[in-house]
């Protein structure tokens, strides 16, 4: 592969987001992230369902699939594991995974395929001017509601938990360095890794703006949070990190952690996959028949 | 005996299918080619469920009206096929149930129960009086205490008696030859090819128990036909997903539903076979099926999915999406009683207009139908090949009839194609940037470039987009898009095959069209309708040019539907009128006796427009 430059990962195509956007924090963390960890564009796909966060892909020089609204899992998945050599990064925004795509969401962490999915959490269907996002919280009323909220909210670290989700982060979309590390670190986590980016919206949203955010985000590291959770951890040391977690995911209001809230090790859907397929690792199926079909074979329990 | 049909009824969960199989193998052992129909309820255990197996001597792929022999495990069954024997034939039952009244059986649907009382006069006819009314009409009985046997044998062979009764499909199987008078020896090398082992050994000796007893001989009497070797038998679904792997499928998803999963079920069993590593995987829904596969598609891996009428409304924006990025995506639809829930387990061919036009928006698909075994496995290598040649959505529809029909076949029917004509671009050996991914193309296929293909990357969008595959809005860009994706249909419909669109089996002046699975009831038909022509269309989109091929005929339809969609389409796109449109939807596949009958109706001049037939049980 060719030396690349950070520039090199930026497509010609200018962003067509409203100013102050946090997509663009996200986008350019993600820039980084593939360019530090020298990802060849030519193995990656980004992902995306539809909304504003879904553009993602067309700004970056790495294989983009712009896809459905609340379809990105599935597709994504499909690519990684016909071809399980590819880095995989699925984008999305909240009504797109967790309205519209909440299914999706679920199953995929009882699959674990090795992939990151990043999540863009502005609580709001921006590109439809604003409607109440799955998770907005019940009551709010943001400007371009014209009553309150009168549905409740999802906590997606504690939905993420719940499915199996292997890597559970959260990130700030204005925090572009400690995304970027973040990214990366989901990008090298071995299963389908979770991250929540906390997003505001210029436009729509005028609750949880950036000065909301700020004196309310604390970085989990920082006061010696663990999220490691080894195989084979005895069941009580795994008790006691599960209400760690549930304690820290459920924590909203004057205080909201950001960082990496559970790391396990969970063998994989293409591991699983390789119970049944044991070539499967190197006769995946991107690459088409390699052998002919023993036709004769397969026909022997229809012989009469 | 020249024809035969054996029915056998009872319980769901019961084992008939188990010995409908084991009868058919007796008798393809015996030189005769069959074809085996199974009816079902949506069900687990315990509602009634019956399967014909037909016997001819030359291949077979439709059902009579009625049956020589029925074997009847239960009471129900009795009640419920009264009338489906013909005059002549008979009935193996075990005496026990006539004690039984029609109410007392408990899964007998209320209307069923009601028109019996009705018929008998009686507020709760007993299944004697039905049993005369069997014989009234000229069936012999023949009575046989299945259970009774099956202790018998159990204490003469030492074997207790939950075990001698496991034996009782044997039993009925061993009976039913016995009285046609069949040899033994090919119902044992059935029962070897069914069971192994200690399971094997009690059951040709049940067999041969069975056949030492003296029987009555019936008046007629079933022969060996000369065995032949190198013959398979499989059913549809069977033969659906064996041509998916001919076809070099790799990547199968399903969300479990009724009748299509057979096909998905029989892949996940037969993964990691030489030739054909397929990773199946069973998603969440239909939805995540359909996209699935799209990128499991776009990595280059040949991708396909399987579902039925429910599971295919929920991926019409899916199949949109495949269209609109030009991704190869296949998808079997196995066509089952509609709407919404409908007949589960039921046959129709209710979609073909769902297939053709499904979906918002307009974009290139290809939509192609089997109408029997052999076609199943040879249409879904069609399916996947034309999908790949034309990056677009393959339909391939088949329905419930076919899928769960089993039928002999020679083995050279399974023939593996070579079809090819994949336009793949060659990734560049020097320096790195976005490949053309729309480049122009005058028949509208641009070369496909799978996910991962080096020196380079390219954009794709459900949006509108341009020749990037960034989204567009631009007029000249949708309008040049849009002409590109369709142009594929003219490819296909120029490049595909004339063999591969229709077939005119007979020309006439009363000129019969169908799709799908009346192919074989029609061709049966025409044996004893002459002057009757039928064109069979295996084609249905882009719809084949047979305008030509109609003029100044007597056009009727035939097909599994209320409406006749065949029939619409045909005018619609050759402006010439269907003047008789035959149609049943009552879930039950039209049997050769009622389409024989419908034609003859259309033949004398006296029938309506529409002719609904109505038989089944």
């Amino acid at each position: 592969m060719l030396e690349l430059k950070l520039a090199d990962y930026k497509a010609e195509k200018q962003p067509d987001w409203c100013p102050g956007c946090g997509d663009y924090g996200i986008l350019s963390a993600l820039q980084m992230a593939l360019f530090e960890l020298k990802r060849d564009p030519s193995q990656t796909v980004v992902f995306s369902g539809i909304g504003c966060s879904a553009k993602t892909p067309h700004y970056l020089n790495v294989y983009g699939i712009h896809t459905l609204h609340g379809r990105v899992l599935p597709v994504a998945q499909g690519a990684k594991l016909a071809n399980p050599h590819l880095t995989v990064v699925a984008v999305g925004g909240d009504g797109d995974g967790l309205g519209i795509g909440a299914g999706h969401f679920v199953a995929a962490g009882r699959r674990n395929v090795d992939m990151l999915y990043i999540l863009y959490d502005n609580e709001v269907y921006g590109l439809t001017k604003g409607q109440a996002g799955p998770t907005l919280g019940l009551g709010e009323k943001t400007k371009s509601l014209p009553k309150p909220n009168p549905q409740g909210r999802i906590n997606p670290l504690l939905l993420a938990f719940a499915s199996g989700y292997t890597w559970i982060a959260r990130g700030y979309a204005y925090d572009v360095k400690g995304l970027k590390e973040l990214i990366k670190e989901g990008l090298s986590h071995k299963g389908l890794a979770f991250l929540h980016v906390l997003q505001p919206c210029p436009t729509y949203n005028d609750l949880h703006t950036k000065e909301w955010f700020a004196p309310r985000l604390y970085k989990l590291q920082d006061e010696g949070y663990d999220p490691h959770v080894p195989e084979g951890l005895p069941p009580e040391e795994l008790d006691r990190k599960m209400a760690q977690f549930q304690e820290k995911a459920a924590e909203w209001g004057e205080r909201i952690p950001i960082g990496v809230f559970w790391k396990a090790e969970v063998p994989t859907f293409e591991e699983r996959l390789k119970a049944y397929l044991p070539r499967y690792p190197e006769v995946y199926p991107a690459l088409g028949q390699q052998e002919p079909l023993d036709l004769e074979g397969l026909l022997k329990e229809f012989a009469l | 005996m020249e024809d035969f049909t054996w029915r056998v009824g009872g319980p769901q969960g019961g084992g008939i299918e188990t010995a409908a199989t084991l009868f058919a193998r007796a008798v393809a052992k015996g030189g005769w080619w069959v074809a085996t129909k199974r009816e079902y309820h949506s069900n687990i255990m315990g509602r009634h469920s019956y399967l014909d197996v037909r016997l001819s001597r030359k291949p077979v792929a439709a059902f009579r009206g009625k049956v020589d022999m029925l074997v009847a495990l239960d009471g129900e069954t009795l009640a419920r096929h009264l009338d489906e024997i013909r005059s002549g034939g008979v009935i193996l039952y075990d005496p026990r149930v006539l004690e039984l009244t029609v109410h007392k059986l408990p899964m007998l649907d209320h209307r069923v129960a009601e028109a019996l009382s009705e018929r008998f006069g009686k507020l709760d006819p007993s299944l004697k009086d039905l049993l005369a009314a069997y014989v009234e009409s000229g069936v012999q009985p023949l009575p046989y205490p299945f259970e009774e046997v099956a202790d018998r044998i159990g204490a003469e062979l030492g074997v207790p008696s939950l075990q001698a009764r496991r034996t009782l499909n044997t039993i009925a199987v061993a009976a039913s030859l016995h009285f046609l008078g069949f040899p033994l020896e090919p119902l044992l090398e059935a029962l070897a090819l069914q069971f192994r082992g200690k399971v094997l050994e009690l059951n040709q000796k049940v067999a041969e128990a069975v056949y030492r007893e003296e029987v009555p001989r019936l008046s007629f009497q079933l022969h060996l036909n000369g065995y032949e070797p190198g013959r398979v038998y499989l059913t549809g679904a069977q033969a659906a997903a064996l041509g998916k792997l001919a076809g070099g499928l790799r990547f199968q998803t399903y969300y479990p539903i009724s009748p299509a999963t057979d096909e998905s079920t029989y892949l996940e069993a037969h993964t990691a076979f030489t030739g054909a590593d397929v990773a199946v995987v069973q998603t969440e829904d239909e939805i995540a099926a359909v996209t699935m596969a799209i990128g499991a598609a776009l990595t280059g891996a040949r991708a396909a999915t399987a579902t039925s009428g429910p599971g295919f409304s929920l991926m019409a924006e899916g199949m949109g999406f495949a269209g609109m990025i030009e991704a190869p995506l296949v998808v079997t639809l196995y066509q089952r009683g509609g709407p919404s829930t409908g007949l589960p387990t039921r046959t129709e061919q209710g979609d073909l207009m769902f297939a053709i036009r499904g979906g918002h928006g307009e974009y290139p698909r290809i939509v192609l139908a089997s109408g029997d075994i052999q076609d199943a496995f040879l249409d879904a290598q069609k399916a996947l090949a034309w999908a790949w040649r034309y990056q677009t959505v393959v339909v391939h529809l088949v329905d419930k009839f076919l899928a769960s029909m089993a039928q002999s076949l020679p083995k050279e029917a399974l023939k593996v194609l070579s079809l090819d004509g994949e336009k793949r671009l060659t990734p560049r050996k020097e320096g790195f940037g976005p490949y053309e991914r729309y480049a122009p193309s005058e028949d509208g296929i641009s070369p496909f470039i799978p996910l991962g293909t080096p020196g380079g990357f390219y954009w794709m969008t459900s949006d509108e987009h341009d020749l990037e595959g960034h989204i567009t809005e631009d007029i000249v860009l949708r309008e040049y898009q849009m002409e590109k994706r369709m142009r594929k249909l003219e490819a296909a419909r120029k490049e595909i095959p004339l063999e591969d669109q229709y077939t005119l089996y007979r020309d006439g002046e009363v000129l019969v069209l169908g799709w799908g699975t009346v192919k074989g009831t029609l061709l049966e038909a025409l044996d004893r309708l002459p002057g009757v022509g039928y064109l069979h269309l295996r084609l249905l989109w882009p719809f084949p040019e047979i305008g030509a091929l109609l003029e100044g005929k007597k056009l009727v339809t035939v097909e599994h539907n209320y409406s006749g969609q065949l029939a619409d389409l045909v005018q619609q796109e050759t402006l010439r009128r269907v003047h008789h449109r035959i149609v049943k939807y009552n879930g039950r596949p039209i049997t050769l006796d009622e389409a024989v009958q419908a034609l003859e109706q259309v033949l004398a001049g006296k029938a309506p427009e529409r002719l609904v037939l109505r038989k089944g049980v």
